[in-house]
């Protein structure tokens, strides 16, 4: 049977020692759109739940001069009616934007969403194409993971257990790149991508100064194509170019067959996302 | 079995519960309180069927721990009348254009709207139809219910 006490913890200081308490018995939970739901179908079984809900000052997105934060408790609710993610980081903006429905990007977190390190979080590749640093605190201190190394298999982190999330970092030169991310489902709303891409381009005059190519659901774990991206470096914009481009990283994906979509499939449709966003992002970027 | 105590605003009463600590909102509403107004459709945040409003946002009650709401304030489609039973504009405008077949999936139909009208009074088709996106029907098409809305939406300006 399932029973479990609910705790809720004022500030990172308790959380820790309740995590010390406590061990792999508890679960952190956040909007527990992902935690309610394992519990339910049994995938999870704690004997405490740990609620993040009362850190509300993790729930924040900002600009400084040292680049963009983003609170691991902003709900996608949050980064989908920010300005600030609309304008400058719009490749977040089209993955919370699409996560579930209002209802569930009303609770659901980016934290949450980047720990529950599912193959087709929809934050994951926009936060990888806009060069992310995971911030990690523990009760010894903090730690900042790139968002490259942060995932390492279907629901693993390099999160130690006596860590929490706390926020994003991205670098303030990723304000001057355009941004766009594809979800590729079947349906518009309320469901899982058959494949995610992202792509963020920095642009002189027709020469591609630098760009980000970021997969979700094309390997076990939410990925850059970086040498599709280092082909892109330097080379005049072209059609030709972006479709190249699509292929190169095409051929680093791994997909696997799953009832969603074959791996050739998901392999074109990298081939056919990865121009169109880089065209979405140039737009964007002509637009501002 | 835990238990906890949560006080919160319920329809604009204020309310306390001691609960299962594994309870979720919708349980606790249909079962402590005995507000069958939100259902239970497939209790894992997929349908809507009982979405509420907490603080003035649609939430999925099915998923929301109780815990979670002490301090808050819930809106269950029981709050929405007038204290004499005059119907909201929304209640009104789903039974005049068809927008209640079953009926099951209306009250987090009409929970949906209201958080968006508040937000945004004069929406347009696609916003309703985002609005609504995490509420399913199995009944009507979602024609007549995206008609109601916009109907509501009407009378409501027509009102202020
Ligand atoms: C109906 C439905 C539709 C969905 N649709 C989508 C979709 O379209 N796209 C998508 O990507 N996802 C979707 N999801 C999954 C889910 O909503 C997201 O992954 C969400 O962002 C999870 O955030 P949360 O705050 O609810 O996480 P929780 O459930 O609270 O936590 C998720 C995991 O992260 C851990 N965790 C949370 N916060 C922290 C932190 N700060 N530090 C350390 N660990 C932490 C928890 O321990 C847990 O393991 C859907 C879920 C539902 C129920
Ligand atoms: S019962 Fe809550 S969403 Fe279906
Ligand atoms: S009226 Fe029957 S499910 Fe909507």
């Amino acid at each position: 049977m399932i029973d479990y006490e609910y705790l809720k913890p004022k500030d990172l200081e308790e959380v820790f020692s309740l995590l010390k308490s406590y061990g792999e018995r508890a679960v952190l939970i956040a909007g527990g759109t992902d935690v309610m739901v394992n519990i339910r179908n049994k995938k999870l079984a704690p004997e405490a739940l740990i609620s993040l809900r009362g850190l509300e000052d993790l729930a924040y997105v900002k600009k400084g001069e040292d680049g963009y934060h983003i609170g691991a408790l902003a709900t996608h609710r949050m980064l989908e009616t920010s300005s600030l993610v609309q304008s400058e980081l719009s490749a977040l903006y089209d993955g919370a934007s699409q996560v579930g429905s209002v209802q569930i990007r009303n609770v659901a977190t980016v934290g949450g969403n980047i720990c529950n390190a599912a193959p087709s979080a929809d934050t994951a590749s926009p936060l990888l194409a806009l060069d992310a640093v995971a911030v990690l605190r523990g009760p010894g201190g903090s730690r900042k993971v790139p968002l490259t190394e942060f995932f390492t298999g279907p629901s693993q982190t390099v999160r130690a257990s006596d860590e929490v999330l706390v926020e994003f970092e991205i670098p303030s030169e990723m304000g001057q790149f355009g941004s766009a991310y594809h979800k590729h489902s079947r349906r518009k709303a309320m469901d899982l991508p058959i494949l995610g891409v992202a792509v963020s381009l920095k642009i002189e005059g027709e020469i591609i100064r630098d760009a980000r190519i970021a997969l979700s659901v094309a390997a076990p774990t939410p990925m850059r194509a970086m040498e599709a991206e280092a082909y892109l470096k330097g080379k005049k914009l072209s059609d030709d170019v972006l479709i190249e481009a699509g292929k190169i990283a095409a051929n680093e994906a791994s997909p696997r067959d799953s009832l969603r979509g074959k791996a050739w499939y998901r392999k074109e449709m990298i081939e056919t996302f990865v121009p169109r966003m880089a065209h979405k992002a140039l737009e964007r970027l002509k637009n501002r | 079995m835990k238990k906890i105590t949560v006080s919160f605003t319920l329809n604009g009463d204020q309310v306390e519960a001691e609960v299962p600590s594994t309870w979720n909102l919708l349980r606790t509403l249909r079962e402590y309180f005995e507000i069958t107004g939100p259902k239970e459709g497939c209790g894992v945040g997929e349908c809507g069927a009982c979405t509420v409003l907490i603080d003035g946002k649609a939430v999925n009650s099915c998923i929301y721990p109780v815990a979670e709401v002490e301090g808050k304030t819930v809106t269950t489609i029981e709050g929405l009348a007038g204290e004499d039973g005059t119907l909201h504009p929304l209640q009104k405008a789903f039974l005049e254009n068809n927008g209640v077949q079953c009926g099951f999936c209306t009250s987090g139909m009409i929970m949906s709207a209201k958080a968006l009208l508040d937000e945004n009074p004069d929406p347009d088709e696609d916003e309703i139809r985002t609005s609504l996106s995490g509420n399913l029907c199995r009944c009507t098409g979602y024609v007549q219910i995206v008609e109601s809305v916009q109907k509501a939406a009407e009378m409501m300006k027509d009102k202020s």
